[in-house]
């Protein structure tokens, strides 16, 4: 804030204050003070409409200068008037900092004893898979279901088909950077709807649900000029960009012509954000585990 | 009769009478959503009819329509009443309600179709806010144009407070919805990131303080004493709660936005003020009490009454629960729970919503020249169910919010959430249902009024009534 503000909003924030402070000393002296029925002020409207004048009630006084002092105390004690900063130094960013820090003094050291632990250890181990487990459960059943089968677009995590790979290193990535899946959209560069229905079909032969036949065949050799790039001249994908194997039966966001020809037509985006910066190395190690463990 | 010398009372008609269907429908979308969110499928896969184009739809029809409709025409009776003078610029006045009565369509048909500024309370697109605009500064010129005509040398209260709500919408409005038109249906906001927020609960905070809250005080300040036949308790008690309020609310907008990126200086003051803004609420509270208090016996025969009490009665619970969950305490608990639902449909349903039914059953015989409406049964009937609704709808958030947040925060011994979000939706579920019924009570009682209302100025032909001389 620069100077000018700060005093703006301090004189702003005083004056108003010091308008509740006056107003309700003012009342407390208007008028008689005692609670007489005859002290009508002397108006009238509409014929019956007149108006007493007595005072307000004490403890309704009292109320209004205690949440002044109270609001005057807040403001010296924190942040409030203008810039300046309140005497005990609280911010909202510190109070966040000290929460978080407290938390990692506590909890820290129940994931800590894991560090040491080998990975394919650490998926048959009991305790750890619970830890990974309640983390799965805060983290992860958003996306992916509190079954961890996960819904249309978010991968199924207990089928054993890993679109960027099920090593150690390639799960603890997916969960410490998280993962950027784009598939481009190709309907131009195929050029016609007949091509396009032609591409949806020849990549349902891929698995199998459909036959091969002559549109297909004309398919075929598009795949390989602009599809065999990322998902192998078979189709059976590659893990090291995220493109789905698509000779299998498990389907990312479904198998149906009119899913296959959105994907084709308009691309697809796979977004998995990254956790690594507020999980920390040991829970993403310990929840990584717990994902391999998912599909064993 | 000469007009000049008689009440322009058709726009007052044309207004109370939309008031009640407006309510109606703007409640019944409210009890469309309340119901898909225990069942969803009840949207059936249209867009249109999604939670999240029919809320702001139900939220635009309640406040605007239900609330606009009320204070309009409530406001134009008050104010020939307590200036003893016809209302200035006929044609203007009934330009208002035309023109409002197309907003109110125009959202209607705008919101479901998904044209919105994605603004809480101000979704509806640039064309249509310039129309706000336009017969909103038209309001004002009637209003104002009657005060300046009065025959009467003091502004009776209720006229402070309904000036205030006219001025104040009128410069949240524009400032809120400042945007560059894109298409007749797109536009984009000038304000950016932080910056949009906080605009948008400054207008958010204070669509509440003035539109809710100063503008059914003008309502109070003139029905109460009227139906209850006492003079308002304290003069001074009004000048003060008065000043007080319209300086207090305008700070308190950032105690929607505690622990985002709003710097803290920010936080603080809309905290601090909130906290402040208890007394002069309570203000508005004790006067309208204390001027019904002598007039307790009246409680036995007079529904109207009940309701007047009643609304105040959740006027000072809601203004109580406001300034404790702005503390950034509770906040941190409450906030983005059914809490913050239940609190706002204790004023909604509780305060604006009884003190605008009590206020249009003691108006609209008087419209009609008629001594009272067609069924004070009804009356009782509908302030019962009313009554029950508002406590099932908010007894039923308050519980489910609290527990939501309590689950929200609950940690497992290894740091981990002890539950999903899925399960605290689960926890939910009764809540939603007992919300919904609480709804639907309240509703029915809508129901019954709009019944009551037609059986009443069914086949009447109202008959000028003649400007009363100042005494």
């Amino acid at each position: 804030m620069t100077a000018f503000w700060s005093w703006f909003v301090a004189a702003g924030t005083i004056v108003f204050i010091i308008w509740c402070i006056w107003l309700v000393s003012w009342s407390a002296k208007q008028g008689p003070q005692g609670k007489e029925d005859e002290d009508l002020v002397g108006h009238k409207w509409d014929g019956d409409l007149e108006e007493w004048n007595n005072p307000a009630p004490k403890w309704w006084l009292y109320l209004y200068f205690i949440t002044i002092a109270w609001a005057v105390g807040y403001m010296v004690v924190y942040p409030g008037i203008g810039a300046f900063e309140g005497t005990a130094g609280w911010t909202s960013e510190g109070q966040y900092e000290q929460e978080v820090q407290r938390a990692e003094e506590r909890y820290a050291p129940i994931y800590e004893k894991f560090s040491a632990m080998d990975f394919d250890t650490l998926v048959q181990d009991e305790e750890a898979l619970a830890l990974g487990g309640s983390l799965f459960a805060s983290y992860c059943t958003t996306c992916h279901g509190s079954d961890a089968r996960g819904a249309p677009g978010y991968p199924n995590l207990t089928d054993g088909d890993w679109q960027w790979g099920d090593s150690e290193d390639a799960i603890i990535a997916t969960l410490t950077s998280g993962r950027m899946a784009v598939m481009t959209p190709w309907a131009q560069i195929l050029g016609s709807d007949e091509a396009v229905d032609n591409m949806v079909r020849y990549v349902q032969s891929l698995s199998g649900m459909v036959e091969a036949d002559a549109g297909t065949m004309s398919a075929q050799a598009q795949f390989t000029t602009f599809c065999a790039a990322c998902h192998m001249p078979d189709g059976t994908g590659n893990q090291a960009v995220g493109a789905p194997n698509l000779t299998d039966d498990i389907w990312l966001y479904g198998s149906d012509a009119d899913t296959i020809r959105t994907a084709i037509e308009q691309g697809r985006n796979g977004q998995m954000p990254a956790h690594g910066e507020f999980l920390g190395e040991n829970r993403t190690r310990i929840l990584a585990a717990y994902v391999k463990s998912l599909s064993q | 009769m000469d007009t000049t010398a008689s009440y322009n009372d058709k726009v007052v008609r044309q207004f109370a009478i939309m008031t009640v269907i407006w309510g109606i429908v703007g409640m019944l979308v409210g009890l469309i959503i309340a119901a898909q969110l225990m069942w969803p499928a009840l949207n059936f896969d249209l867009p249109y009819l999604t939670f999240s184009r029919l809320r702001p739809l139900h939220t635009n029809a309640v406040i605007f329509a239900f609330g606009g409709c009320a204070l309009f025409g409530t406001s134009y009776y008050v104010v020939q009443r307590t200036c003893h003078a016809r209302l200035a610029f006929g044609k203007l006045a009934a330009f208002t309600f035309w023109g409002w009565q197309l907003i109110i369509v125009l959202a209607a048909i705008t919101l479901p179709l998904g044209i919105t500024q994605s603004k809480e309370y101000a979704e509806l697109e640039w064309p249509i806010d310039l129309l706000i605009a336009v017969v909103w500064v038209a309001y004002a010129i009637v209003f104002f144009g009657t005060i300046y005509q009065r025959r009467i040398k003091h502004i009776y209260v209720a006229n402070w407070f309904y000036g205030a709500f006219i001025i104040t919408v009128a410069v949240l409005h524009i400032f809120n919805n400042l945007a560059i038109p894109v298409t007749l249906t797109k536009s984009y906001q000038i304000y950016t990131g932080v910056i949009d927020a906080m605009m948008q609960w400054w207008y958010g905070h204070n669509a509440v303080g003035f539109f809710l809250t100063a503008g059914f005080l003008g309502m109070m300040y003139y029905f109460v004493p009227k139906q209850a036949g006492r003079p308002v308790y304290s003069y001074r008690l009004s000048v003060v709660h008065f000043w007080s309020l319209i300086a207090v609310y305008m700070w308190a907008g950032p105690h929607h936005l505690h622990y985002t990126s709003l710097p803290d200086w920010a936080q603080t003051l809309g905290m601090v003020f909130s906290i402040i803004l208890l007394a002069p609420s309570w203000g508005g509270m004790i006067n309208g009490i204390m001027t019904l208090s002598g007039a307790w016996h009246k409680l036995r025969s007079d529904p109207i009454i009940k309701f007047m009490i009643v609304g105040l009665s959740f006027y000072g619970m809601s203004t109580f629960e406001g300034p404790m969950m702005s503390i950034k305490t509770v906040n941190a608990l409450s906030h983005y729970t059914e809490w913050t639902i239940g609190h706002v449909h204790s004023g909604a349903l509780g305060w604006v919503g009884m003190m605008t039914i009590g206020s249009i059953y003691c108006l609209l015989p008087r419209l009609y020249n008629k001594d009272s409406m067609y069924s004070t049964k009804l009356i009782d009937f509908h302030f019962w169910t009313a009554t029950i609704g508002v406590v099932l709808y908010a007894v039923s958030m308050w519980v489910a919010g609290i527990g939501e947040g309590l689950m929200s925060r609950a940690v497992n011994a290894d740091g981990t959430l002890t539950y999903a979000f899925i399960e605290i939706l689960a926890s939910k579920y009764p809540y939603y249902g007992m919300r919904l019924l609480g709804g639907l009570v309240y509703f029915v009682g809508m129901v019954v009024m709009a019944y009551n209302v037609y059986k009443t100025v069914a086949k009447e032909k109202p008959v000028p009534v003649a400007v009363m001389d100042p005494a």
